[in-house]
């Protein structure tokens, strides 16, 4: 086995006097999908915001790609890691077009040949060319996360990081934009950290997972484990049952 | 059930229609059902008119909307014919809605006591007194443990769990015989999702409300209801028991719709490599 893509090693961050984030530590493998799970407030976010270099106060190490990474990261890294955010009514500039969106990272990297990557990042996420020129209000919200993927894609990254990125939208497009997840990465070969509240998603999607609460890492299991439904915690216990819809005492 | 002869709620062929200056845009083409004292979910995907349906029923379509209907009845008296006094009268009172979001539907400059107070007292004689009071009960029973402290605290000082409960107070309080629920869970985590059912629950069992759950969450309202209506493009593709929608045995008559819908959930116990995804038939329509 290959050195792993990310070593997470007794992560702490605080903002002000609240510690949200407490010693949490874990490897995901190159190849491998990742899932952390937990109510909001548990510090979910916080991690893959760490991963991604969006928040500089943490202390602890942090090992992406066999490299040691700083509170500052460099321009390799960001090409490298790209992170696709939840709400895609807030992640888009409502000013830009679609091809504006996409032409700007690859601008920043000085990467060349932005016409053939523009259309075949697009063609990834399976959008039609004619919406190139579109702007984010003409879009409905699963084609604008698709517009979120393709502009994360278009650097050709090795590792994702997917914060909550079908909790904005309708089941079945839900469904949609998983599948085209699953494909793009059997496709590509890249490394999913991917967090949510939805323990079904989770299942779905990553092989091994971290269930969090108040900023600790509670459990750690695979995915065969939870749907066995043999959490060992009682937290993580809990978080499955009430997963399964309501029930009434009798 | 006793009111099974007059059920609270009868809605016969409503349709909404949105005037715009590209066209008519119908949100809600010919529905009909009708609610007794019971809990009634409405299941579709956004934009289907599951949201319309309930502010039709409240006289809340904004302009340039129509609400246009065979029959609308509330107890046995036409919502229609009704004068806009009357029926004001009875919103709020008589039928009352839960929103989806607490951070949006709450006065941001009032604290929630003394906005749950005003509900109270606009549709009942009290003074300032009674209403504190009424609201203290009130907010114990959606289970707040401090009520006296949290009657102070402004929306923002809240969290949304207990946003949502001060919202489902202020709606109870005026004990409405229809308590209409647009997505009353959604913003919130599954473990508070939970507690606020399970007060919704208690509260509409206990008072005999009848309740119209409007949510996508297909598991949620098989779980929780005892009815279901399943909406597509402002149209009902089917209605049928909630125990229903589980049961693998009675799939061979559901919608195919429905079949869709349950179809594209991940499923814990039933991992799956692909998900399905909807196929829409313009037919369904027709």
């Amino acid at each position: 086995m290959s050195a792993p893509a990310v070593i997470v090693d007794r992560l702490n961050v605080s903002f002000g006097t609240s510690h949200v984030v407490r010693d949490v530590s874990f490897e995901v493998a190159e190849g491998e999908s990742y899932g952390i799970v937990g109510e909001s407030g548990s510090g979910k976010s916080t991690v893959l915001r760490v991963l991604a270099g969006l928040n500089r106060a943490w202390s602890g190490a942090l090992t992406i790609f066999g490299k040691a990474q700083p509170k500052v990261r460099d321009k390799a890294f960001h090409r490298a890691v790209q992170m696709v955010f939840q709400d895609p009514y807030g992640s888009l500039h409502p000013k830009k077009t679609l091809d504006d969106a996409l032409a700007e990272p690859l601008a920043i990297h000085s990467i060349g040949d932005a016409e053939r990557r523009i259309a075949r990042a697009l063609s990834d996420v399976g959008l039609p060319s004619a919406f190139r020129y579109r702007y984010p209000h003409q879009l409905s919200g699963g084609q604008r996360q698709r517009v979120a993927i393709a502009r994360a894609l278009v650097l050709e990254p090795t590792l994702f990081l997917l914060d909550e990125p079908t909790s904005a939208l309708d089941v079945s497009i839900q469904a949609e934009v998983l599948n085209l997840l699953q494909a793009l990465r059997q496709e590509r070969k890249l490394t999913y950290v991917l967090v949510s509240h939805d323990l079904a998603v989770v299942g779905h999607m990553c092989e091994r997972l971290m269930v969090m609460q108040h900023g600790q890492c509670v459990e750690e299991m695979s995915a065969a484990t939870l749907s066995a439904r043999k959490p060992e915690t009682a937290y993580a216990q809990a978080l499955l049952v009430a997963s399964e819809g309501f029930r009434r005492q009798a | 059930m006793s009111d099974a002869v007059t059920p609270l709620l009868e809605v016969g062929n409503l349709k909404v229609n949105f005037h715009t200056p590209t066209g008519i845009v119908r949100a809600v083409r010919g529905l009909s059902f009708s609610l007794g004292r019971e809990r009634l979910g409405i299941v579709g995907e956004s934009g289907s008119g599951k949201s319309m349906t309930g502010r039709a029923i409240l006289d809340l379509i904004p302009y340039p909307g129509e609400v246009l209907a065979d029959r609308m009845l509330f107890r046995g008296e036409d919502l229609q014919t009704m004068p806009k006094a009357a029926r004001r009268k009875l919103r709020g009172r008589r039928i009352s809605m839960v929103m989806q979001d607490p951070k949006f539907s709450l006065n941001p400059v009032m604290t929630v006591g003394d906005q749950i107070a005003e509900a109270y007292r606009v549709h009942h004689r009290a003074n300032a007194r009674e209403a504190r009071e009424r609201t203290l009960a009130m907010l114990e029973a959606v289970q707040i443990r401090e009520p006296e402290r949290v009657y102070a605290l402004y929306p923002h000082e809240v969290s949304g769990g207990m946003g949502q409960r001060v919202m489902i107070a202020m709606m109870l309080i005026a004990e409405p015989d229809i308590l209409i629920a647009d997505e009353p869970t959604s913003a919130l985590d599954v473990t508070v999702q939970l507690q606020v059912l399970k007060i919704l629950d208690d509260l509409v069992t206990s008072r005999g409300m009848g309740l119209i759950f409007i949510s996508h969450d297909l598991h949620l309202v098989q779980s929780f209801c005892d009815r279901v209506i399943v909406m597509y493009g402002g149209k009902a593709m089917e209605t049928m028991p909630a125990l229903e929608l589980a049961d693998p045995s009675a799939m061979s008559r559901r919608h195919p719709y429905t079949l869709g819908l349950l179809g594209c959930l991940p499923e814990l116990s039933n991992p799956k490599a692909k998900l399905s995804t909807l196929t829409r038939d313009p037919e369904w329509l027709a």
